[in-house]
């Protein structure tokens, strides 16, 4: 066990590494002249020269490779001149609305997800599992920024119901978190559908009933316990999709996270305010990724990695 | 680090990254033709993107106007029906442009990327997943962890970052879009060729002095071929998704030319005075999106009677 965290806490050190040169070379390599990139348009020559020498520029690259990890460790992930603030701080004040955004679509996928996908397996080809798995087809398909303007168009401009842009209470969470849940709702009910079934198939689990349980005790206990295991992994990747659907969505609603920041940011070409957002939200799924795996050893005392 | 990754990325049961069962034996043509009624999905599928694509390579025929060139007369045309006339049954755009023509120029510039990125994700994470898993050992470890690094970013994140900087020519986006694919293609190749290499049959070649490169494209790969089919036809539909998200954001093809995501954009605008504008789009993208999903579902079901259910 112990050694088996060891060995995950080594991976995902090893994948934050991997990411941070992956940063690096986008931002510092690929564009010719970065220091140009990095300063508002229009800055003069000295302050170029001068960000040059700070971000040791002119060093060869593994040099300015080891100077970049050595800010990114004492949080000093450059200027934002949009803000003319520290870019971490400027990031760092939008999160809790991404937070805020992203756990509500995570609670509405989940509920949304399973409840669908328990539905549709146990009353297997009936007309619930026929609805549940058009829906489920359906939310995969229809790109979240139309279904974010169709919501909208309908419930906003239409009906006149719910708000449609910006962050004043709750009222204003509604719509953004149902398009942002759309997709990863539809896949967790379909993966909740084939792993119910999967289980349902078991020797356990007719054992469980021909021992007189009842049905409630068998699908809730037996079955959806032993179907959790896939699902939670899924969901732990849905961190990812829903931190990039978060990009979207924000930018559909109006909503003042981080999404909308990092598009705001690159067109007014603030890419230390870019780099900030990539390294953070990276950082935030390998995160919760190495959470859910040790998660599985609590849900399934059997996974006993060694 | 093992070489199996047990790492944060590794789906065990999302049915597409299974190894599948080897090939059966070419069906005859009536069988496969059975088989294919047994799964209506792949015709339906594969008969919504057919339609789609020959509509939008056919699009000079289908349609007379112009996508690109503004006529302020028309400024909002609602569509044919609902107060418009039937020389633009799609209505007009916010410049007077016919919406119709705009959709079927901007599909042919969405579908041409999307088949690029797919092509060049499904190419670059084949390769990487039978090096991986033929070669195992550093190379493998190398591969696998690039993958991890790779899945650990949100790829609407990376691809905005990547074209910010490189820019938005076709070649870049092609590149982005499939950047966010190769690896679900390296993972279950690499996986696949696990179990395969310890089959008979490859001993066999080996046995009968294949090369090792021989043994692997003739003997392996093609037994790899199902999933790769399965997954790139429903990475097809992502990749629709992400360009038109790109353009959606105004950081994927640019304006003038007409792209899907590109009019959502400029139709969210008017959307209390002429719905249509972002309404339209849209549902191209859905229309295209859910054809290539429901082919890649029937293909899962119709190539591997182990998955799904």
């Amino acid at each position: 066990m112990r050694r088996y965290l060891l060995h995950r806490l080594a991976q995902s050190a090893l994948t934050l590494v991997g990411m941070s040169i992956l940063v690096f070379v986008i931002l510092r390599v690929l564009p010719g002249d970065p220091a140009k990139m990095l300063l508002p348009e229009g800055a003069p020559e000295s302050a170029v020269q001068e960000l040059n020498r700070q971000l040791g520029l002119r060093e060869p690259l593994h040099v300015q490779y080891v100077l970049f990890v050595r800010s990114v460790f004492r949080g000093d992930f450059g200027q934002s001149f949009q803000y003319r603030a520290p870019a971490l701080a400027v990031v760092v004040e939008r999160l809790p609305a991404t937070i805020q955004l992203t756990l509500c679509a995570m609670a509405l996928t989940v509920v949304g997800g399973v409840a669908i996908g328990i539905v549709a397996a146990v009353r297997r080809g009936s007309r619930y599992d026929y609805a549940g798995t058009a829906l489920a087809v359906l939310g995969q398909s229809l790109p979240s920024f139309w279904l974010g303007i169709m919501l909208i168009l309908f419930f906003g401009v239409t009906l006149r119901w719910l708000p449609t842009s910006g962050f004043q209470g709750w009222t204003y969470l509604i719509l953004p978190s149902v398009t942002l849940a759309a997709y990863p709702t539809a896949l967790v009910a379909r993966l909740t559908r084939s792993s119910m079934l999967e289980i349902l198939s078991r020797e356990y689990v007719r054992t469980g009933r021909a021992k007189g349980l009842a049905e409630r005790a068998v699908i809730l206990r037996h079955v959806l316990r032993n179907a959790t295991i896939p699902v939670l992994t899924i969901l732990g990747l849905q961190i990812g999709t829903l931190l990039g659907g978060a990009v979207i969505t924000e930018s559909v609603f109006a909503w003042p996270g981080m999404g909308k920041l990092v598009v705001d940011a690159i067109f007014f070409r603030d890419f230390p305010v870019v780099q900030t957002v990539l390294i953070l939200s990276a950082t935030i799924f390998v995160g919760i990724n190495l959470l859910v795996d040790v998660l599985y050893t609590v849900i399934d005392p059997r996974i006993r990695y060694g | 680090m093992g070489a199996t990754a047990s790492g944060p990325v590794e789906v065990p049961a999302a049915a597409p990254a299974s190894p599948a069962a080897p090939l059966a034996v070419p069906a005859s043509r009536p069988a496969a033709a059975a088989r294919l009624r047994r799964h209506p999905l792949v015709l339906v599928g594969g008969a919504i993107l057919l339609a789609v694509v020959l509509a939008s390579a056919l699009a000079p025929l289908l349609t007379g106007a112009d996508p690109v060139r503004p006529s302020f007369g028309q400024r909002l045309r609602p569509p044919w029906g609902l107060g418009g006339s039937a020389a633009r049954p799609l209505g007009a755009d916010n410049l007077g442009r016919d919406i119709l023509a705009r959709l079927l120029y901007g599909g042919r510039v969405s579908l041409a990327l999307a088949t690029s990125a797919v092509v060049l994700a499904t190419g670059a994470g084949v390769l990487a997943g039978l090096l991986a898993g033929w070669l195992g050992g550093r190379v493998d470890d190398l591969v696998m962890r690039i993958a991890d690094v790779q899945l650990a970013f949100p790829v609407i994140m990376l691809a905005i970052a990547i074209v910010a900087v490189v820019g938005t020519s076709p070649i870049a986006l092609v590149g982005v879009l499939a950047l966010s694919g190769w690896v679900l293609h390296a993972r279950t190749v690499r996986a696949n060729v696990l179990t395969i290499r310890q089959l008979e049959y490859v001993e066999a070649a080996a046995a009968l002095g294949a090369s090792r490169v021989r043994t692997v494209f003739r003997h392996v790969l093609p037994n790899t071929l199902a999933p790769i089919l399965v997954i790139a036809s429903s990475q097809f539909a992502t990749m629709v998704l992400l360009e038109s998200g790109l353009s959606f954001l105004g950081l994927g093809v640019q304006p003038p030319r007409p792209s899907w995501g590109g009019m959502l954009a400029e139709g969210r605008d008017y959307l209390s005075s002429a719905w249509w504008l972002a309404t339209m789009p849209g549902a191209a993208i859905s229309l295209v999106v859910l054809g290539a999903n429901l082919l890649g579902d029937g293909l899962r079901d119709l190539l591997d009677p182990h998955l799904g259910r």
